[in-house]
């Protein structure tokens, strides 16, 4: 085990480079830099500019000392929020991400496991059907449109709930995005539950389960449920790493300050600094969570064995 | 399945019968009208995400917001945008216009109780220009003698013609008479920063705890991509006559969003309207909306550097054949006004300003001589004039350029091809001089004629559209030695007529700002710059 996972964190490193070197060389190809205003700078400021960024080296260079950065922890300073560098930032978004993606993560779990167990139970009936309808719903609706109906009747019309700002995360502010960041990862993960749980009821050591009279409630819970989340822990990976390093439509809608919307700002006023820190950032918790995956299917599955 | 239909349907219901948008619970102001609320604490709307809050780095308008309520200049602007004294509590201006003496507030105060001194100002305005202070709108103080070669970094930052006489008395020598000097001197680049926290702070001087400011504000908290927290500078030396004790400025990139935290009672006052929403709004909540005249030019950039466009007679007949009307009255259709000239007539110091000849004309008048000078240039429709229109990605501007390529094409006959590209690729295209026609604005950095002449002087960096004439450019240098402001704004005019005659942009329309703004806000001016300082501001009882 000890073996299998330092031999997963090496075959990390080059997964990494190659991701920092392409973000960094097509970050670098995009047309239009940083310092293009609409205003064109005066020459001798826009040098003034490019030799404090040290944008004049020869690009591998730069590439060699973006690399020793992060080795130090070190993602340099932002080009956009000229009072910050990257590493400051992702310091404070990210907790607030990672509350806010958690915090859906979890209620997703909890709801789209149950209501897919319950419909692979009453497969076919009513029960199911509705399950299955609202969750199709739930996939479809994009969350540029949920979140606005959310703020519309819970902010505005029924005004229980703020419509916007995060107030430092105190609970009434974080209801709202939570469940909007939630709803879609519901729909998938009951579809997801009920599919396999359904093909997981039909295999003979639940038959067996049955013969021996035990109640369907223990059988669910004791024998069905493990191998039934196979593909929901796999899809979980991927998807708590993209929830938790924030949405950025969730953070733009509700004023949210996580770290999702740095990927797209970043990107538009070309922070070279800013959008490669975020993608390192992001690799780095993609591979993290995928190890992790793994590891959960080792324990949910013991035909799984890593050594 | 019945179920699912009863639960969309009554959300549905609810979502048309309900129009409970916040409201006061009693009569705003109290009985008297004027009763002021027990919290003043106010919350803005204020667009993107601040920058920096270095006010020699800020260059973008949430920044400057922000800046005038931390920072004090020398000269301030009053609500309806009038200069007042800022630091400065009077001045002299030399017979030549190139010298001005300023006599600092015996008790204007830093945050922390230490006095503002002219010594602060000279530091403030030596650190703007200094080429090490990477600012990007040092330009600003170009007028100042050796700015110029100072932000080249061909003189030394101390080679400034600022200079402190004693604590209270500031000199400051211009290369040349300059009219709009003293307006130049609200803008954050003149700011004085406070000398000892900046040299122990260094570019970390701007975060909360090191931040020391001279304005009605001080920074409490700053939250990257949420708000700006101001609260009450107890050392300011009007203090006494600042009613609001903490100011939010909250990050709404989202203008939708935004918009639903106003009807929510959680904003005050918002930064601008989603475009789509003003019928909604006007429906809904008129009283609330407020749209102004915005010192502001929305033009198309015409290369004139590489044919067809290098024709004047064939860019003339480009701009006759647009119905102007048409755009402010079906596509913009907030207030704004039909452009025939390049500078906005309500500008200070241009006595009305200048307008095309065919201002006058109807617009079948206008589209026949079009005809006549598209024929002249030699195009017909067997041979059309073809045109690439590039704008930056955004639905109105998509909307403005479809419009325009059917009427050159109604009209003319032209064929033109719309092209649109994302913000920094299209500036790169612009700026390269790689484009036919381009959809550009402009919004003057001050009060003046000139912010808005000089992007056509050859050597501008705003010349994208190349123009280059010898004539244009005697005419500013002859303005800018004028000190008899009458006789200035004539020389102004007969460039920007030279301008109009050579048309190397099209001039569209002039900018309006919308914004809504809660009733029990008091103090509030809508103001042709759109500056506001949170100090005259109230929150009435509510």
């Amino acid at each position: 085990m000890l073996r299998y996972s330092l031999r997963r964190l090496v075959s990390a490193i080059p997964t990494l480079f190659v991701l920092i070197a392409v973000a960094f060389f097509m970050m670098r190809a995009a047309p239009g830099g940083p310092f293009d205003l609409e205003r064109s700078l005066p020459p001798e400021i826009e040098a003034n500019l490019r030799a404090a960024y040290r944008l004049d080296d020869p690009l591998w260079l730069q590439f060699a000392r973006y690399l020793g950065g992060i080795l130090r922890g070190d993602f340099g300073p932002s080009f956009q929020y000229r009072d910050f560098t990257v590493t400051e930032l992702i310091a404070t978004g990210f907790p607030v991400s990672l509350r806010l993606g958690a915090s859906a993560i979890l209620l997703a779990l909890v709801i789209g496991v149950t209501a897919g167990s319950i419909a692979a139970l009453k497969q076919n009936r009513v029960t199911d059907h509705v399950v299955m309808t609202v969750s199709m719903t739930g996939i479809s609706i994009p969350n540029f449109v949920m979140a606005p109906i959310l703020i519309l009747v819970f902010a505005i019309h029924l005004r229980w709930l703020p419509a916007g700002g995060w107030g430092d995360g105190a609970l009434r502010n974080m209801v709202l995005p939570v469940i909007a960041l939630a709803l879609p990862q519901i729909a998938y993960i009951a579809r997801l539950t009920r599919g396999s749980m359904i093909e997981v009821l039909r295999s003979n050591f639940i038959r067996t389960a049955k013969a021996q009279g035990l109640s369907t409630t223990a059988i669910l819970l004791k024998h069905a449920l493990k191998p039934a989340l196979l593909p929901v822990v796999s899809y979980l990976g991927p998807a708590t790493a993209a929830v938790i390093t924030g949405s950025v439509v969730i953070e733009q809608i509700f004023g949210v300050p996580g770290i999702g919307r740095f990927f797209v700002q970043g990107a538009l006023n070309r922070d070279y600094t800013l959008v490669m820190g975020v993608v390192v950032f992001y690799g780095m918790l993609i591979i993290a969570f995928n190890f992790l995956v793994d590891l959960a299917y080792a324990w949910l599955d013991p035909k799984v064995k890593y050594s | 399945m019945k179920k699912l239909a009863f639960l969309t349907c009554s959300l549905l219901a609810m979502l048309a019968a309900c129009s409970s948008d916040y409201a006061p619970s009693g009569p705003i102001g109290g009985e008297s009208g004027t009763e002021l609320a027990e919290r003043q604490v106010i919350h803005i709307g204020n667009g993107t995400d601040p920058q920096t809050l270095d006010p020699h780095r800020a260059q973008g308008v949430p920044e400057s917001n922000i800046g005038r309520s931390l920072f004090e200049g020398l000269v301030a602007e009053a609500p309806n945008g009038d200069l007042i004294p800022g630091v400065a509590e009077s001045w002299e201006i030399s017979e030549d216009g190139k010298t001005y003496t300023f006599r600092l507030r015996a008790n204007a105060r830093w945050s922390n109780g230490d006095p503002v001194t002219a010594g602060d100002f000279v530091y403030g305005m030596r650190r703007s220009v200094d080429p090490k202070t990477l600012s990007v709108y040092s330009f600003i103080l170009a007028p100042i003698e050796n700015a110029n070669a100072i932000i080249a970094g061909d003189l030394p930052p101390e080679e400034l013609g600022v200079a402190a006489i004693d604590d209270r008395t500031l000199e400051i020598r211009l290369e040349n008479p300059t009219p709009y000097f003293l307006g130049l001197l609200t803008h954050s680049a003149s700011y004085a920063v406070h000398p000892p926290s900046v040299e122990a702070h260094g570019d970390a001087f701007t975060r909360p705890g090191n931040l020391v400011s001279n304005g009605a504000y001080q920074l409490a908290e700053w939250v990257v991509q949420s708000h700006v927290k101001l609260v009450k500078n107890p050392y300011y030396w009007d203090a006494d006559s600042v009613t609001i004790e903490e100011a939010y400025f909250h990050a709404t990139e989202d203008v939708a969003a935004e918009l639903k935290r106003f009807r929510a009672g959680e904003l005050d006052m918002t930064n601008t309207i989603p475009k789509s929403q003003l019928g909604w709004i006007r429906e809904n909540m008129p009283d609330r909306l407020v749209i102004a005249p915005y010192l502001g030019s929305y033009y198309y950039g015409l290369n004139t550097t590489k044919p067809p466009l290098d024709s004047p007679a064939l860019r003339r007949a480009l701009s006759l054949a647009i119905d102007r009307d048409i755009i402010t009255k079906q596509i913009t259709a907030s207030g704004e006004l039909s452009a025939y000239s390049w500078i906005p007539p309500t500008i200070a110091n241009y006595g009305g300003g200048v307008e095309m000849p065919e201002a006058s004309w109807t617009q079948a008048e206008r589209e026949a001589e079009a005809r006549r000078l598209y024929a002249q240039a030699g195009y017909s429709a067997e041979n059309p004039l073809r045109l690439e229109i590039l704008y930056n990605t955004h639905d109105d501007h998509r909307r403005i350029a479809v419009a325009i390529a059917s009427m050159w094409r109604n009209v003319l006959g032209v064929e033109a091809t719309l092209v649109n590209q994302e913000w920094k690729v299209y500036l790169d295209t612009r700026n390269q001089k790689k484009t036919q026609v381009f959809r550009a604005g402009w919004i003057g950095d001050y009060n003046d004629p000139y912010t808005f002449a000089e992007i056509a002087h050859s050597k501008s960096e705003l010349n994208d559209f190349g123009y280059d004439n010898p004539e244009y450019d005697r005419l500013l240098a002859l303005a800018a030695a004028e000190t008899d402001l009458e006789k200035r704004a004539e020389i102004l005019k007969q460039a920007e007529r030279r301008l109009l005659d050579d048309m190397p942009l099209i001039p569209l329309y002039f900018y309006v700002t919308a914004k809504m703004v809660q009733p029990w806000v008091q103090g509030y001016e809508a103001n042709i710059m759109d500056h506001f300082r949170v100090q005259d501001l109230k929150i009435l009882k509510h």
